[in-house]
């Protein structure tokens, strides 16, 4: 499923390419589950400013986080041409509100840089690699690095 | 099917077959039982005996046979059922529950903890075998049933005249269609018998039709076996006892003038007019024919003879019984959670097609809404029914948990009283599952530690029968699960010397009772002091307080010196369904667990008193309880200012009442419960979600931690640490 996987596949990495607080990023496609319209979520209480609140999927309840919020881009205007991204981390499945959703790339693990900033305290970025295509540069998102701690803060 | 799913699907069967061994032995003790009880008790041991044989695990067929024996002495009323042969049996069954266990962990399960069981199983077998003299009237007096044999029978019994040396039993044996398709196989069973005994074997293939009138799913083939130097048709019932119901078999004992050369000619000559697949037929004749032979029957014949025309009764009991016997189905739970997560749809989406067609203008009384209600009313059924697949009673797992409490109250000599209470309060099979470990643990705790000896409890003017109680009930939207004792309660001295003794708190520190007793739950606390077999073995309450908190739960204590102590688990229904009060609060709608609803009440302006700034409260008939804002506590806009009048709610929860202002009180209803943490977390005074009508989700209040955020003084805790 994951990294091994798909580099012994010759290489080859597909990716959803999304734009989130201005910025390009793109995230694997086998972590995306479905890409949907955004709906009115029911707000939770005690929560981070980025968590939105809950959506009904198909009878599950999952939380909506602003990607944007999130990253520390400043909070996604919310209107109905956004969109939600259901992705599963691990077991658990989220939504993350983007701006817009573009393309799919099917990309050489090759031609991903490395992600040349350093964090000072030494911990996992979650951007994990850099990937230029065509005149733009995509943030490759490692979503489990980026949603490490969550469910755990709250218990 | 591969052979492990086939072994799991023996040792599902064999818990279903110990919990209905368990039910006859509690019918036995309540006094409430008739010989179909007995029956049954012995059938569940004897299923058991039989399968473990078929996958190899001698041990079991080695315990389970002794035990059988004994049980088949009280069904064939040789035994009477005394208080000592029911403290045998229990035990034995306890025990058997054990290696069943034992051997469904670690694939085998040693003898040597059930040995002196056995030995005394045995003892008692032989008791009665040797001062009961041979008694074949009232043996057989249930075969009755069958009032085709009884003139078999009738014959049978005077006639065990002489003496034979050589014992042996003349065998017909006809698979029926259903032998062959649940993958049988005669050879198996004629391999099994050769092991027994010398074994010749004719097959009567007359009933063959030709090729154009063969079946190929048929069974034409007939076995006329005679077994030599055997006496026992028991063991021979043993080896069919897998075929019970699937094939016709009939045992007798060879005669002693009987033509060995022709001994099997006359039954098959009966046949070929009775095909087998569908008539009883077959089972009349060879019990015709073999009368005249029966007559010179051996006298050593006279009591397997009894139990030869009684077996055959066995198995057809056997089948009529196991209708009534409630019976399981296993299921993927993963199936019955996506039937439950599409039922919760289609709910929804009545509820769509109906405000679509409302906004058609479609009247209230038009056909369409009829059929409407009718569709509403059926998804409602299917989804309780679909609801209640999931949940489960407790009563397996107290019934379990019984087995424990007698053993460690063996282990310990002390004399227990076992009380459950709540056994059909539900719970979703996967935390019921893993309730199983914490709750034996603290059991044993209960007998071992909480209860004193009966010395002790004397002198203390207790009676000597100590009580352990273990009650589940729905509780403000939780299952709690409550462990008490009527013990000398907790030693507080003692356990804040270990924990000094163990570094576990700081020799200064002043600590509240409460914080005292929660030592017990500190990794590596264990107040005994000698290391019992039972408990004390240092991983003790962190243990299951790891367990429950990974269930999304919560244990407490409650002790009173000289009285007992309670231990509380309180527990999430994850998918279980809840009364609820639907309510409005701002602008998202909420739901209130009807449980701890006391009343709703539109007060007056001049009930509500301001205290100091912002706090307020409402006087309900005297008393002064603290009012909530929901909006302002969970951080939501709030529609209606302070100056509007609003809806309150009065709760109870955790012992306290609060009055919790709410903007609208919409509906009260029954709602699924969704869990919170599977994708997002724990929320603090959430409890869970649920999807309205409309598709949107409803956050489901936590009463109790509700009043516990809204008065954080009453909990020892500071609040930040909640929300850390």
């Amino acid at each position: 499923m994951t990294d091994d996987d798909t580099t012994d596949r010759g290489n080859i990495i597909e990716f959803v390419s999304l734009s989130a607080g201005g910025q390009g990023f793109c995230v694997e496609i086998t972590s995306i589950r479905e890409i949907r319209r955004w709906s009115q979520v029911t707000a939770l209480p005690f929560s981070e400013d980025s968590v939105l609140g809950v959506m009904n999927l198909r009878g599950a309840v999952i939380p909506i986080v602003d990607l944007a919020g999130r990253l520390g881009l400043g909070t996604t205007e919310i209107g109905s041409r956004n969109i939600v991204v259901v992705v599963a981390i691990g077991s658990r499945i989220m939504g993350l509100l983007v701006d817009s959703v573009s393309e799919i790339l099917s990309v050489n693990s090759e031609t991903i840089r490395p992600n040349p900033t350093l964090r000072r305290d030494g911990g996992t970025s979650h951007v994990t690699g850099l990937l230029p295509v065509e005149d733009v540069m995509l943030r490759v998102l490692d979503l489990s690095a980026l949603f490490a701690n969550e469910g755990e803060e709250a218990a | 099917m591969s052979n492990d799913s086939l072994r799991e699907t023996f040792f599902a069967e064999c818990e279903e077959l110990v919990e209905h061994l368990t039910e006859g032995l509690d019918a036995l003790a309540s006094g409430e039982w008739d010989s179909e009880t007995i029956h049954a008790i012995f059938r569940a041991v004897h299923s058991i005996k039989g399968a473990s044989g078929a996958f190899g695990y001698s041990d079991l067929v080695t315990f389970t046979h002794a035990y059988e024996t004994v049980l088949d002495l009280i069904r064939s009323d040789a035994l009477d059922i005394t208080p000592e042969i029911l403290r045998l049996i229990t035990r034995a069954s306890d025990a058997l529950a054990v290696l069943v266990d034992t051997t469904r962990q670690e694939g085998a399960a040693s003898l040597d903890p059930v040995r002196d069981l056995i030995a005394e199983l045995d003892s008692t077998a032989k008791a009665v075998s040797a001062d009961a003299p041979p008694e074949p009237d009232f043996v057989f007096a249930p075969v009755t049933l069958l009032p085709i044999e009884v003139p078999g029978d009738a014959d049978d019994t005077p006639a065990g005249a002489d003496a034979a040396a050589d014992a042996g039993l003349v065998i017909s044996f006809k698979p029926l269609a259903s032998f062959y398709v649940n993958g049988h196989e005669p050879q198996r069973f004629l391999g099994a018998l050769a092991e027994l005994g010398d074994l010749s074997v004719r097959c009567d293939s007359q009933s063959v039709p030709p090729l154009d009138a063969f079946d190929f799913d048929g069974a034409y083939l007939t076995w006329h076996l005679r077994l030599l130097g055997v006496a026992d048709a028991d063991a021979v019932n043993d080896i069919f006892a897998f075929a019970a119901g699937l094939c016709d078999l009939e045992i007798r004992p060879v005669g002693a003038g009987e033509d060995l050369t022709d001994w099997s000619v006359a039954p098959p000559a009966a046949e070929p007019d009775t095909p087998a697949d569908t008539l009883p037929g077959p089972d009349i004749s060879p019990a015709v024919t073999p009368s005249p032979n029966v007559s010179a029957a051996p006298v050593p014949a006279a009591s397997p003879a009894p139990a030869t025309e009684k077996s055959p009764p066995a198995p057809r009991g056997a089948n009529k019984a196991a209708n009534p016997i409630q019976t399981t189905l296993r299921v993927d739970p993963e199936r019955v959670d996506r039937l439950i997560n599409s039922v919760g749809e289609l709910i929804i989406n009545h509820a769509v097609i109906s405000q679509k067609l409302e906004s058609c203008g479609v009247g209230n009384d038009s056909e369409i809404m009829a059929a409407l209600d009718d569709y509403r009313y059926l998804a409602r059924e299917i989804q309780e029914g679909v609801m209640s697949i999931r949940a489960q009673p407790v009563k397996t797992l107290f019934q379990r948990m019984g087995r424990v409490v007698r053993e460690a109250a063996d282990a310990t000599g002390k004399p227990v009283n076992f009380i459950s209470e709540g056994e059909t309060t539900e719970i979703d099979k996967t935390i019921l599952e893993r309730l199983a470990d914490p709750l034996t643990h603290m059991l044993r705790n209960s007998v071992d530690h909480g209860l004193e000896s009966a010395e002790k409890r004397r002198a203390a003017g207790k009676p000597e029968l100590g009580k352990v109680r273990l009650t589940a009930a729905h509780r403000s939207g939780n299952v709690v699960i409550e462990v008490a004792d009527d013990g000398a309660g907790l030693d507080r001295e003692r356990i804040l010397a270990k924990a000094l003794d163990k570094g576990l708190v700081l020799p200064d520190a002043k600590l509240t009772e409460a914080e005292i007793d929660n030592l017990l739950f500190a990794p590596g606390f264990s107040t005994a002091d000698s290391i019992t077999n039972l408990s004390g073995r240092g991983v003790g309450m962190d243990v299951v307080k790891t367990t429950i908190a990974s269930l999304g739960g919560k244990v407490g204590i409650s002790s009173v010196h000289g009285q007992g102590s309670t231990f509380t688990i309180s527990l999430p229904l994850t998918l279980a369904v809840l009364d609820g009060m639907v309510i409005g609060v701002g602008e998202e709608t909420m739901v209130l667990p009807l449980a701890s609803v006391v009343e709703t009440v539109r007060p007056n302006r001049s009930d509500i008193h301001e205290i100091g700034s912002g706090e307020r409260v409402l006087s309900v008939r005297g008393a002064y309880v603290p009012v909530v804002d929901l909006a302002k506590t969970f951080g939501m806009h709030s529609a209606g200012s302070l100056k509007r009048d609003r809806s309150y709610v009065l709760l109870d929860a955790g012992g306290a009442s609060i009055a919790v202002a709410v903007d609208s009180i919409q509906d009260q209803r029954q709602v699924v419960i969704k869990s919170l943490e599977g994708n997002y977390g724990a929320v603090n005074g959430i409890a869970a979600a649920t999807i309205l009508g409309d598709g949107k989700i409803a956050l489901i209040i936590d009463s109790e931690a509700l009043v516990e955020l809204v008065s954080p003084r009453r909990k020892n805790r500071p609040l930040i640490e909640l929300e850390a």
